[in-house]
């Protein structure tokens, strides 16, 4: 458990974070997670890779957690970070600094957006696995990141960085 | 620019949609080599695609400053595991399936690159112990007999000295990586999947040479990507 804890639970806590957005929250998710897999490993038949079933376990347990949050909490929470990318004036300021404003909106992008993008581009996850994780079809998964990136574009363009596409 | 705006207009084609994918090199063989003959094909497809290569490496950027968790998220694991009933013994016999398993579902590339890295790490402690051969070799001086264990195999490092992820060319051979990285005088100090974490010399860099650095590495032909990180 330790191996596994050891070259697993950065990643799994930086899905987590990126979902849950409170550092405390995914910090008690990364030991409910690994404390899920002591109790299932024998329910890991090896048809996917470690990481994918982890990373699958931590959205389910993310969700969860949010779940628990006050359903006001969670609206005020959306409309301040969409409010974020399109007003907050450092974006504007940061106009040339096209990496800055990327990642500001990233960090912008939906739950649902966000999730994917992260976990096709860092967790470098395949369409099979993304659609395993997520619980929806390949198609759904190479559509959804397509409107996710089309979103980030609209998002970007709002804050002044024009790139080209689309 | 206007062929770009028709081409959102209409539902995304097909390809269109790998690219991401493509950036990350989670493709199978065959729809990798379908996005790259559209890509040498499509001028205006080339273009989305070098967006998309930013967004890849953005993301990247943006997770890992995310940091880490703190020692209490394992302390806690670890006490909860401690306060949980003894497990089966068929237990132990589930995790190694499930460990052959996980070795069995690497990708070829992964496996590709762990093999490389392992390479790497060959060459690096032949290297090591052929220093540590002529030195021995040379007119006797006193030392100890320890070498330290705590210090990376190929140079010595400070926490000061900037790192980046890199992933290099999927035709890259042993031998350009370690030019490479002689040249630059870095270290791999991590490695997951096909990308390295490498660290650049003994000294930290103003934000300027960094970005200079990663300018020169991102120009390197058999560099993929380059992301600075803490």
């Amino acid at each position: 458990m330790q191996v596994l804890y050891g070259r697993h639970h950065v990643r799994v806590f930086r899905f987590g974070i990126r979902l849950v957005r409170d550092e405390q929250v995914a910090e008690d998710l990364i030991s409910e997670v690994f404390l899920d897999v002591w109790r299932q490993a024998g329910k890991f038949e090896g048809r996917s890779a470690v990481s994918t079933w982890l990373l699958a376990i931590t959205r389910f347990k993310a969700l969860s957690a949010l779940r628990r949050r006050k359903d006001v909490e969670l609206d005020d929470e959306a409309a301040n970070a969409i409010e974020d990318a399109a007003d907050d004036p450092e974006v504007s300021v940061q106009k040339k600094d096209t990496s800055q404003a990327l990642r500001k909106c990233l960090s912008a992008l939906s739950p649902e957006h966000r999730e994917i993008v992260d976990l096709v581009y860092y967790h470098e996850k395949s369409v099979e696995e993304v659609a395993e994780i997520v619980g929806i079809p390949e198609n759904t998964v190479k559509t959804r990141l397509f409107y996710a990136r089309k979103k980030l574009a609209d998002l970007l363009k709002a804050a002044g960085v024009e790139r080209g596409w689309p | 620019m206007m062929a770009m705006k028709k081409m959102l207009e209409q539902e995304p084609s097909e390809i269109e949609m790998l690219l991401p994918f493509h950036a990350a090199g989670t493709l199978s063989a065959r729809d990798a080599k379908r996005v790259e003959e559209a890509l040498a094909s499509d001028p205006e497809l080339a273009k989305q695609y070098a967006v998309i290569r930013e967004e890849y490496a953005e993301t990247i950027g943006l997770n890992e400053s995310l940091g880490a968790p703190s020692a209490r998220a394992m302390a806690k694991l670890f006490a909860a595991i401690d306060g949980e009933p003894a497990r089966k013994p068929s237990m132990s016999g589930r995790v190694s399936a499930g460990i052959s398993g996980f070795f069995a579902s690497l990708s070829p590339r992964t496996l590709a690159w762990s093999a490389s890295l392992g390479a790497v790490v060959l060459l690096a402690q032949a290297g090591v112990i052929g220093a540590v051969l002529v030195k021995n070799e040379q007119p006797a001086t006193f030392q100890t007999a320890s070498l330290s264990t705590n210090e990376p195999i190929t140079r010595s490092m400070v926490p000061e000295a900037p790192r980046a992820l890199v992933k290099f060319a999927p035709d890259a051979r042993v031998a350009d990586i370690t030019t490479l990285l002689d040249s630059y005088q870095a270290s791999i100090v991590d490695a997951r999947g096909g990308m390295f974490r490498l660290q650049f010399g003994t000294r930290a860099m103003s934000r300027d040479e960094l970005a200079g650095l990663m300018n020169r590495l991102k120009s390197e032909k058999i560099v993929t990507l380059a992301v600075a990180t803490p």
